[in-house]
């Protein structure tokens, strides 16, 4: 190939750099496409829990001209709590279910290949352990995040659309559900609360998840599970404290500003500040939790190299 | 430059000796044989030699160490663990969309053609092919690799006669040449006789026998004794003696085949005789 485009002219050797820089490999690329068709679960299982939610959400349309109509005597803030309400469930739920997928598949990502031998094909190819390692860690930590924000934000456009045609059949206004919803900041939020907890908070979750995963032969729910337990329990009986369970529980439930959508009243009464934004990004919970992420990715790049087929 | 290049090489898990000190040189373009017993360390030695497992003692397998550069080793070496390996859940079209991504030396172009040869569709997915099917989509990727050395580690476990024997036809003839090398252990080793270039025999982590396929015919000597020469037969030393339709047949190494061809038939002894009667010779080694 390098003779073919050094006996040619300068211009179509250009062409020839073109092409091949776009058929160059893309380990990385290949990869993570490689884990979406293998875990399917992870656009199938919050695509049906939009499903679901959207089912839901149109048997309760029976009540919704009236509910609109009470919601137009209440004060705006309130009003808005009260529209809001079923949008603010939709993206729980699908933000529920992204989370136990990303459980379920960082439990199985690295042993997987190991208990069906196919480990022995992915490592007959030039894909360095580093590389198979962070393809698996970008589904919890941006795929499955991004892919939640998209169904979503679809679902409740759906939502939004079918509530209009319902309200303008039954001639009630739906000038606050366009004009005084703030659509976009929902987005935004919604993004940032996906990308900041669901991304990189919860990291040293996914992070440990996956490291277990490339280390035990079997039973790796449990053994993700006890080391947790073990420590707890010998926290409480030898010093009588519990501030590993608090610890597991802060990650769990969300860091500094970051337990807006899950607390009652929903993102109206929490708007996305930078000042908000910059108390998470200088927590140390954050900085502390990604540091462990690494190191347990990078244990896990280093049993992969070492374990074999189970 | 040796294509691979061992010395000492040595594993152990916790206080099995799995291989235990192996000298080892295969040359460019030979086809190499590794023939041995179950736990004998030959899957060990290979999984050395593919970076699969650390080891102690020196290895060089194209000029590079397999356990720290395992991925650049990779774009010149194929290897096919067993038929079963890969995964089920992928679909055809998936994989080779796969290795086309990560393999900067595959051409989906011949895999296509070599898979058009089968009954093998992009749209299936390894599950729904049978086990002659995988291998020989497994074949297809590899032989698509424009790679430089080949490991098989019993590529043909469990398939039926058919599916063995196009296997090797189609490496023998669409694939090798003098610039490749295959390593291949098998326990189908009539099959691979005729392929082979080189033979190795090991037992207990270490090679009993190393030679190239014109030696042994020099070497090795297979005699099927008149009954009234069976004593003097047996004074050449045979290294091996069974009965064979009621006739002694008589392993030799290293007698000159004209004195054995007066005490009756003398032929090449097949690698599986030959193996049978190394083990057990140094099996008596042992015992003595």
């Amino acid at each position: 190939m390098n003779t073919e485009s050094n006996a040619m002219p300068e211009s179509h050797a250009d062409a020839q750099v073109l092409t091949a820089s776009t058929s160059a490999p893309q380990p990385l690329y290949w990869s993570i496409r490689r884990e979406l068709w293998e875990n399917r679960s992870i656009y199938i299982a919050p695509l049906a829990v939009a499903g679901i939610v959207l089912v839901g959400f149109l048997i309760g349309t029976v009540h919704l001209p009236e509910r609109m109509r009470t919601a137009l005597t209440l004060q705006p803030m309130q009003r808005l709590a009260v529209i809001e309400q079923p949008y603010h469930m939709a993206a729980l739920m699908i933000m529920g279910f992204e989370f136990l997928v990303a459980l379920f598949y960082c439990l199985d990502a690295l042993h997987g290949e190991r208990r069906d031998r196919s480990i022995l094909f992915w490592k007959s190819l030039p894909v360095s352990d580093l590389t198979a390692v962070m393809s698996k860690a970008s589904i919890p930590l941006l795929v499955l995040p991004l892919v939640a924000f998209v169904i979503t934000v679809a679902t409740q456009w759906i939502m939004l659309l079918i509530s209009t045609a319902i309200l303008l059949a039954h001639g009630v206004s739906v000038a606050p559900l366009w004009s005084e919803m703030p659509w976009l900041q929902l987005s935004v939020m919604l993004l940032y609360h996906l990308v900041a907890m669901h991304g990189f908070w919860y990291a040293p979750i996914y992070g440990w998840l996956l490291m277990v995963s490339g280390w035990a032969r079997r039973a790796v729910f449990l053994w993700a599970a006890l080391p947790l337990i073990a420590i707890g329990v010998i926290e409480k009986i030898a010093f009588n404290t519990s501030h590993f369970g608090a610890l597991l529980r802060t990650r769990i439930l969300g860091g500094p500003g970051a337990s807006d959508l899950t607390a009652s009243g929903g993102v109206m009464m929490h708007p996305l500040t930078l000042a908000r934004l910059g108390e998470f990004l200088v927590s140390p919970g954050l900085w502390v939790g990604l540091a462990i992420t690494a190191a347990f990715l990078a244990a896990a790049v280093q049993l992969r190299r070492y374990q074999g087929p189970i | 430059m040796a294509c691979i290049e061992a010395r000492g090489l040595r594993k152990t898990f916790g206080t099995t000796v799995a291989v235990d000190g192996i000298d080892l040189r295969v040359e460019e373009g030979r086809i190499l044989g590794l023939i041995g017993p179950n736990g004998a360390g030959k899957t060990t030695a290979l999984n050395a030699i593919l970076g699969l497992t650390p080891y102690q003692g020196e290895l060089k397998v194209l000029g590079r160490d397999p356990w720290s550069e395992r991925e650049q080793l990779m774009r010149d070496v194929c290897f096919i663990a067993d038929v079963a390996v890969l995964p089920r859940w992928v679909r055809v079209s998936q994989l080779l969309d796969y290795v086309a991504g990560v393999h900067p030396r595959f051409d989906r172009g011949k895999a296509e053609e070599f898979l058009a040869k089968t009954t093998i569709r992009q749209s299936h997915k390894v599950r729904e092919l049978s086990k002659g099917m995988v291998t020989q989509l497994h074949l297809a990727l590899v032989m698509a690799i424009d790679a430089r050395l080949l490991v098989l580690d019993e590529p043909t476990l469990g398939l039926d006669i058919l599916y063995r024997k196009q296997f090797y036809d189609s490496l023998l003839n669409d694939y090798f040449d003098r610039s490749r090398t295959i390593v291949v252990t098998t326990h189908q080793v009539e099959e691979v006789q005729h392929v082979l270039t080189d033979v190795m025999f090991i037992a207990h982590g270490r090679i009993v026998l190393s030679c190239s396929m014109e030696e042994l015919e020099s070497r090795f000597v297979e005699l099927s004794a008149h009954p009234e020469q069976v004593a003097a037969a047996r004074a050449f030393r045979p290294i091996y003696e069974r009965q064979a339709l009621g006739r002694s047949v008589l392993l030799f190494d290293g007698v000159d085949r004209q004195q054995l061809a007066a005490l009756g038939e003398t032929r090449t002894p097949s690698i599986a005789d030959l193996f049978v009667a190394v083990m057990s010779h140094q099996a008596q080694g042992a015992a003595r």
